[in-house]
């Protein structure tokens, strides 16, 4: 192949080269994510398995065992009791009502279960409390959330493309949710709501990237009409590889600053953001491209003329 | 010359900027502690309010800030909220009962912005505190609760037609009619499939199956769910909330949300309370015993709101779910304070016929409510469970009467107010459960918003200065265009009378780190062009010229994912959902028109200047 005649390259770094391995990074990472998927599963936060959460502050640093022990009183079976923040702060989960519990009477009993303690009565900052129902609701909402896009993904990219890139794009930005809800179950990170938000814009995101190398190739692939497919490639990867990485390292920052700043509630959001700006970042110049380039994208599918065809001309 | 404008693109793209920045100004002025006055029943709005209302904080002495009354409530400032709070007790005591006094969180946006109709964004509960919470309608007792009336409109129906049947039961949602020959079966379907809307009959045997339509059953859902939030909206206002939220979520849910309530067993307390109405016969034929042993069969004791002891007919003529309005006002004859009562079309039958053979005798209303009820008992908070059924009024009938009646003879206007309102807000159609709840504290929201901005800033700031860094004179465009792509943000959020949460300002971070890449796209296309040895003219012109369907189908692709995320939005991310969106949107327009703008107004005129990129 031409990849190996030095003199004729346009580019700086043969990515192509490293494709065979990258297909091995990225398979041995996926088998990681599903085999901690599978085994340990994700930490779900209340948000889909129903439960409470109770965040209350004290005056005096919390008997944890007490008020434990005053739950399990109440007839709460395990309920989980840590320090949050400091020894005054103090968060309770319980597990999901049983079906056919009533959510008003459960609320009572914890708060009654809470105020035993007369000398200090905590200061209740946050409850959430999420019933069994919504929780299943708001899984299938979710699922029915990434098949959607999926699809409409696929079909955007085919109708302004072609159905290699396509299933490129598509298979690069599974792998990066893969991975990132992979890694948020081997390091059992809570994976809630905003997580989920966070995956979904990190799809985009991903697949924002992959469609500007692409758009490259296909420019390319019109423009130099002898070089071969792999050069093509490496060329426009070269090409676009300084925004690339420009925009992942800005992002990158936005996501940090949320990670680090943003409190409880958006570290992590920012934590799946920055991995998913990592992962999203190499799979669009490794995954994608590589996906379309085995699957036999070829210059042939792209001549055909349209708008875009028209600029070559210009200066 | 290429790199140029004509004059009406860049007024346009200036006026939006203006604008932008005119519209997203109200978010940065505050609010102000307020207390408000919304009218209960009847009550008026006027100059003679504000003066009464001036006249009772000048005696405590406090002075508000300013007074300000529009056709819904009397809004009253102060400075801070040690002023609030006084003036609310104060105002509690003077307007108890006519009006409803709550704490207010009002926006301090400056007239002149007020007056061209510019305002800030909500708060989402997160940021400001409150209470969310999710209930949901437990439909299947709705329909049962139907079945049951179409039961018992049908025994009533047949006895009236004078047909004999066997029994009528309810069975797995059909209503089995069991008849002793054909002949009576048919003639009764007849009869019931004349008078009975909403039922589907077959017949088996000698048995007729009442089954309902579907589109009774949708029916009955619809309005199971619009009775409650009707029901909650009034009891909402008891307590007292500045905008609360009270919306239909999905087929069978109601989202409340109380900003800026703490007490959460109260609101749950008035919330949760399942009442329902009963109009019965005074049981005449014994005398009123002194203990319930002693009641004859047939009839149940009561007590009225002193206490005194009824003794009613166990027989329900009416239950509250078959009114339909109830209103108060005065008799036209005597002049004397009068409840007007509708009820629907079973609930009139029924009404005339138990009229009819009872004139001159009494009728009573029954009020019972389910509460539950929290008290401190020795320093414990105890909940318990009650039952409150009291009788709250008794009137002779003068007449045969069916769909419209009044009650008259009541103690005044004040006693037909709170018994119409009792009335109309009394029955729940089906009982409801909180699925969700989310409450936060007023500290926590403090603590939230102050994070989110941080971040916000700290995140933009990083990116400016790396982009200026980076591109020189065209970062210089590029962090102006990010300022003005936030300030588009904002204000179409705020004109959109949008809801900020804590996952908004994650989107709107998130879309500075997005945004500066359609403007990365361009400059660096830009610097290709100048090494492939471009003019800076011809550089700039096709920089923006190539990157533009780059640009727009990242932007396409971004947006898909972030409409789909609506799909499973409960609040926050939705909240998250809406900045994204508007983000991306945003970021398209600013990127191909402001950057172009600055770019052309910089470069546009000189023929070989050096481009500091």
């Amino acid at each position: 192949m031409s990849a190996n005649t030095v003199t004729q390259r346009h580019y700086a770094i043969d990515f192509m080269k490293w494709r065979g391995t990258a297909v091995v990074a990225s398979l041995a990472l996926s088998v990681i994510a599903i085999g901690s998927l599978t085994i340990k599963g994700l930490n779900f936060a209340v948000d889909f398995t129903g439960g409470t959460v109770i965040e209350a502050g004290y005056q005096h640093p919390a008997d944890l065992n007490a008020i434990r022990s005053d739950l399990e009183a109440a007839g709460f079976s395990n309920p989980t009791v840590q320090n949050f923040g400091t020894t005054k702060d103090v968060l309770i989960r319980l597990a999901p009502l049983k079906r056919g519990e009533k959510g008003m009477e459960m609320r009572t009993q914890v708060m009654d279960a809470l105020n035993k303690n007369v000398e200090d009565r905590p200061d209740i900052k946050r409850v959430e409390f999420v019933g069994p129902q919504v929780g299943d609701d708001l899984v299938e909402g979710s699922l029915i959330a990434l098949l959607a896009s999926t699809v409409f993904i696929l079909i955007y990219v085919a109708w302004r493309f072609e159905y290699r890139f396509a299933l490129g794009a598509i298979l690069a930005t599974l792998h990066d949710i893969t991975v990132i809800v992979g890694l948020f179950s081997v390091f059992q990170l809570d994976f809630d709501l905003t997580v989920l938000a966070a995956v979904l814009t990190i799809m985009g995101y991903s697949l924002n990237d992959t469609i500007v190398v692409f758009d490259r190739v296909r420019e390319n692939f019109r423009k130099i009409r002898r070089a071969d497919t792999l050069e093509i490639i490496n060329q426009s990867i070269n090409e676009t590889l300084s925004r690339t990485l420009m925009t992942s390292f800005l992002t990158f920052l936005t996501a940090m600053a949320m990670a680090i700043w943003g409190g409880e509630v958006l570290r992590n959001f920012g934590i799946a953001l920055v991995i998913g700006i990592f992962v999203g970042t190499y799979s669009s110049i490794y995954v994608a491209t590589a996906l379309a380039y085995k699957l036999g994208v070829s210059r042939a599918d792209l001549l055909v003329p349209e708008k875009e065809g028209a600029e070559d001309g210009r200066p | 010359m290429r790199n140029h404008f004509p004059l009406w693109k860049n007024s346009l793209i200036s006026l939006i900027l203006v604008l932008a920045a005119v519209y997203a100004l109200p978010n940065f002025f505050g609010e102000d502690p307020s207390v408000q006055l919304s009218p209960l029943r009847g009550a008026l709005l006027d100059q003679n309010l504000v003066a009464t209302a001036e006249k009772s904080l000048t005696a405590v002495g406090l002075t508000p800030k300013a007074v300000e009354l529009s056709d819904k409530r009397l809004l009253i400032r102060f400075e801070d909220t040690d002023a609030q709070l006084k003036a609310s007790d104060t105002l509690g005591a003077t307007f108890e009962g006519r009006y409803t006094v709550a704490l207010n969180l009002a926006p301090a946006t400056p007239d002149w912005l007020r007056r061209i109709g510019a305002g800030p964004m909500y708060l989402g509960l997160d940021l400001r505190g409150g209470v969310h919470f999710m209930m949901q309608v437990d439909m299947d007792a709705a329909i049962k609760q139907a079945e049951e009336r179409y039961a018992e409109d049908i025994r009533t129906l047949l006895r009236d037609s004078k047909i004999h049947y066997g029994s009528v039961d309810r069975n797995n949602h059909v209503i089995q009619i069991k008849f002793q020959d054909a002949n009576t079966l048919g003639q009764a379907e007849s009869t019931l499939k004349r008078e009975v809307r909403g039922l589907v009959f077959d017949e088996d045997g000698t048995t007729l199956n009442g089954r309902m339509s579907d589109t009774e059953a949708r029916e009955i859902r619809r309005l199971a769910v619009a009775q409650n939030v009707t029901t909650l909206r009034n009891r909402v206002n008891e307590l007292g909330v500045a905008e609360p939220v009270i919306q239909q979520q999905g087929d069978d849910r109601i989202v409340v949300q109380l900003p800026g309530v703490q007490d959460t067993a109260r609101a749950k307390e008035i919330l949760g309370a399942t009442a329902t109405l009963e109009f019965r016969m005074v049981d005449a034929d014994h005398p009123t015993p002194t203990d319930e042993t002693k009641t004859p069969i047939g009839s149940k004791l009561y007590k009225d709101r002193q206490g005194r002891p009824v003794l009613l007919q166990r027989k329900i003529i009416v239950t509250g779910d078959q009114i339909i309005d109830a209103s108060s006002g005065l008799e036209q004859q005597s002049g004397s304070a009068a409840v007007f009562i509708t009820l629907n079309g079973p609930g009139a039958r029924k009404m005339a016929d138990t009229t009819k053979e009872n004139i001159n005798k009494s009728m009573a209303v029954v009020y019972i409510e389910n509460k539950n009820e929290t008290k401190e008992v020795g320093g414990k908070k105890v909940t318990t469970k009650r039952t409150v059924e009291e009788v709250i009024n008794i009137a002779t009938i003068r007449d045969r009467f069916s769909k419209r009646f009044q009650i008259s003879g009541l103690d005044g206007t004040d006693e037909a107010r709170n018994l119409s309102l009792l009335l109309r807000s009394g029955a729940l159609a089906a009982p409801v459960d909180i699925v969700e709840e989310r409450t936060v504290g007023p500290s926590l929201g403090k603590e939230n918003i102050a994070q989110g901005v941080r971040s916000f800033e700290i995140g933009f700031l990083l990116v400016a200065l790396v982009v200026l860094f980076y591109y020189k004179v065209f970062g210089i465009v590029a962090n102006i265009t990010l300022l003005f792509n936030v300030a588009l943000i904002l204000a179409i959020l705020s004109a959109m009378q949008a809801t900020l949460t804590l996952p908004g300002i994650a989107g709107i971070t998130l879309t500075v780190g997005m945004a500066v890449d359609a403007n990365v796209l361009i400059y660096e296309r830009i610097k290709e062009e100048i090494r492939n040895g471009a003019s800076p003219q011809g550089a700039i012109y096709a920089g923006f010229d190539r990157a533009f369907a780059t640009i727009w189908d990242s932007h396409v692709t971004n947006l898909i994912a972030a409409v789909m995320l609506f799909g499973i939005g409960s609040g926050p991310v939705k909240g998250f959902a809406v900045t994204l969106t508007i983000g991306i949107i945003t970021s398209l327009f600013t990127a191909v028109s402001c950057t172009r703008m600055m770019v052309n107004f910089i470069y546009g005129q000189k023929r070989a200047a050096k481009l500091w990129i």
